[in-house]
């Protein structure tokens, strides 16, 4: 088993939570990782990303190459086009279609979505409206991550158990809210995977 | 055996822990920061006594650490590349005075500079101080080469540096505990001019440090972190150094290299290994991340032997750092065609925080500035820095820590006027006092503004040195009270703190306006941990 992913947002939108749910599940399951952040000046409101790289057998680079990505789970739209070149051909991407604008030349949505959907492998859902119905639109992280579940090829529970683990010390309303945001997540890619 | 998932920075200083230092000294600086904060953090650290504290720049902070050295314990000092030009003073002198308990300079490069103004490589550092160093390429080996570094110092009675970069410093795996060890007693070094370099002293001390290097060479060569492994093919020969085994690794997935490698972790680089490498292969491939220092000692001046391929010869780029990609490339692989980034996609650099004080601080400053022309403001580093960018467009200078004083000073000297100078009250403290006592003494023509948000910010919130010292610290090196002005950069003192700049930038002499209000993140910080506590408090009580 060997799962590439590139996680992608903007500074201060939670893809190191994605990572550490992620992280913890693939520990559990007995699996190699290496998984490179991006801390200091961008987490300042800049574009960041993380590579997160999940194998049966040892990881030799920190850095996934170009063209070998499984997926890009990304938490803002525009961001999840800036890895294209790392994605694989058969590779998934899943994003939230919820803009976060921060610089005064942020592109059309429209020809965002084109781009999206341009992908052979794609599932798009607006996270945060749909967290935002859970009880906060702070666990959008958690429905991208449900949506990308699928393709992960991680047991559910496991990634059910990750979320009590790094969740767990701010409170069991934490807990479940992010819980059932992963299951909004999940079921949407289910629906529409195909 | 326990295994823990750390960043390449947690993993040093996990081992650090594990291997028996006594203390920890360093100044923030991305990507060393998270090695201290983990420390000080660390309730097994606290429990074993470690002493984890932030110093006032990184210069103070090897000093600590070799004087905690010289008391005969283990002691670990944290820099980033630049911080080192800060620290390089006590650096390449401790080769000299050597250690006395174990002592370790770990260093973190930034090549493609993530977050730092250049991209120096510091094993030219280590170099040039002759002391061993050793480059991990995995987190497993950096935890593994701290236990190592440690014995290795207190065998020769020499300070180590440690070299990670950025993509190792910030990745995270898997790491393995090795059995913990005590902690040194106090012990005075047995000879006490050990760390005297008066020049009669100092000459003998060089003459033992230039023969130790042939011990340092044995050592590289019998490294368990140097390898030489064979391969079929020798039409080319590959020394992988550090990180870059890693991406060379990548490039054959079933791990089967044709051609001879020399895996390089530890400097000096082992002749003999080396020397193998060459008379076996046709030509060599030096892979490392940071300058071409392999590749520019194999070619030598004249470069008359064998093809060497690197970064010299435009194999490899000369800047920026290494990916698996550039190494697939410079190892000859057919390139399979890449999905190019869609052309709609822009740039989307960092930028100040909402909410954050720099940000009235240069809407003020702006206007107050306008009518003497753009081009007159030195600033520093920190994220203030930021203010270089649009829409603020406020500032001229970032060079290095404390640069924006002097500089305003020298260009002051050369009439320029108003000349202004903008630094972070962690900056402040990290080197902007000296600068500003040479201020003071010249009775420079220079206004000088003090952005106090309580914190080191850019590095994450670590604790300012310059906390509730500011005004004292001013007044002490000769600024006139009257032209110590401390303004609320909030939108609703606009005026009124453009009015007061304008004042000060008029001043003739040396005059300082300090901004103060609270770095955003670490307010927010402050207050949900305030909210939790209520919180908690509420349902005790209700219980």
């Amino acid at each position: 088993m060997k799962k590439d992913i590139i996680l992608a947002g903007v500074g201060g939108q939670g893809i190191l939570s994605i990572a550490a749910i992620i992280g913890y599940a693939a520990v559990e399951s007995g699996l190699f990782l290496k998984q490179a952040e991006v801390h200091g000046m961008s987490q300042r409101g800049g574009d960041v990303q993380s590579h997160l790289r999940l194998s049966s057998d040892e990881i030799a680079s920190d850095l996934i190459p170009q063209g070998k990505a499984d997926m890009i789970i990304s938490v803002e739209p525009m961001e999840s086009l800036r890895y294209l070149p790392y994605l694989g051909p058969q590779g998934w991407l899943v994003t939230s279609i919820k803009p976060f604008v921060n610089i005064p030349n942020y592109p059309e949505m429209e020809q965002i979505m084109q781009q999206v959907e341009a992908q052979p492998n794609h599932i798009a859902l607006d996270a945060e409206t749909m967290a935002g119905e859970l009880g906060s639109v702070k666990a959008a992280n958690m429905v991208v991550l449900g949506a990308a579940s699928p393709f992960l090829d991680l047991d559910y529970e496991k990634l059910e158990k990750a979320i009590h683990f790094v969740f767990g010390r701010k409170g069991e309303d934490l807990v479940q809210l992010n819980l059932n945001a992963l299951k909004a997540g999940r079921d949407y890619a289910e629906k529409h995977m195909n | 055996m326990q295994k823990l998932l750390l960043l390449g920075d947690e993993a040093i200083a996990q081992a650090g822990i594990d291997a028996g230092i006594s203390g920890i000294y360093a100044y923030p600086g991305t990507p060393s920061t998270e090695i201290t904060e983990y420390v000080i953090s660390s309730k097994e650290a606290k429990e074993k006594g470690i002493t984890a504290t932030w110093c006032a720049n990184e210069k103070t902070a090897a000093e600590a650490a070799l004087g905690m050295s010289y008391a005969g314990k283990r002691a670990m000092t944290c820099m980033k590349h630049v911080g080192l030009n800060v620290a390089a003073d006590p650096f390449v002198n401790s080769a000299l005075t050597g250690a006395n308990g174990g002592l370790i300079f770990v260093v973190a490069d930034d090549p493609s500079m993530h977050s730092s103004q250049n991209e120096q490589d510091s094993r030219f550092f280590g170099k040039f101080a002759m002391i061993p160093v050793l480059e991990p390429s995995s987190q497993q080996e950096a935890y593994d080469m701290v236990h190592f570094g440690y014995e290795l110092s207190e065998k020769y009675k020499v300070p180590v540096m440690l070299r990670i970069t950025t993509r190792l410093a910030h990745s995270r795996a898997g790491v393995v505990r090795k059995t913990q060890r005590e902690q040194n007693r106090f012990k005075l070094p047995e000879d006490l001019r050990q760390f005297v370099l008066l020049p009669g002293i100092a000459r003998k001390k060089y003459q033992v440090h230039l023969k130790l290097q042939e011990d340092f060479q044995k050592e590289s060569a019998n490294s368990p972190f140097n390898q030489y492994f064979e391969g079929k093919d020798h039409s080319m020969g590959i020394i992988a150094c550090g990180l870059a085994y890693n991406y060379l690794m990548e490039n054959y997935p079933d791990r089967n290299i044709p051609y001879p490698v020399v895996k390089l972790s530890q400097y000096p680089a082992p002749l003999d290994m080396v020397e193998k490498l060459y008379m076996q292969c046709e030509t060599i491939l030096v892979l490392e991340e940071g300058f071409p220092m392999v590749e520019e000692m194999l070619k030598g001046l004249l470069n008359k032997g064998k093809q060497v391929r690197g970064r010299l010869d435009g194999s490899i780029p000369m800047a920026g750092e290494l990916n698996p990609n550039i190494v697939s490339k410079a190892l000859g692989f057919e390139q399979d065609p890449i999905t190019p980034v869609p052309s709609l996609v822009t740039p989307r650099p960092p930028s100040l925080c909402k909410g954050c004080p720099h940000i009235d601080s240069f809407v003020g400053l702006n206007e107050a500035i306008e009518s003497f022309g753009k081009g007159r403001v030195f600033s520093d580093i920190g994220c203030y820095t930021l203010s270089a960018l649009p829409p603020y467009e406020s500032i001229n200078s970032c060079v290095d820590m404390g640069a924006s004083i002097t500089m305003a000073k020298g260009a002051a000297d050369a009439g320029m006027k108003p000349s202004v100078a903008v630094i972070g009250d962690s900056t402040f403290t990290h080197s902007g006092i000296t600068g500003l006592l040479d201020a003071v003494n010249a009775k420079s023509n220079i206004t000088v503004i003090i952005l106090d948000n309580a914190t080191t910010a850019m590095t994450g919130g670590q604790p300012s040195s310059a906390l509730n010292r500011i005004e004292d610290i001013c007044k002490g090196v000769g600024v006139e009270e009257d032209h110590i002005r401390v303004i609320k950069p909030l939108r609703k003192n606009h005026e009124e703190n453009t009015r007061i700049l304008l004042e000060e930038l008029n001043y003739d002499g040396v005059s300082v306006v300090i901004p103060r209000r609270e770095c955003i993140q670490t307010l927010n910080k402050r207050m949900r941990a305030k909210f939790k506590s209520a919180n908690t408090n509420l349902k005790n009580s209700k219980q």
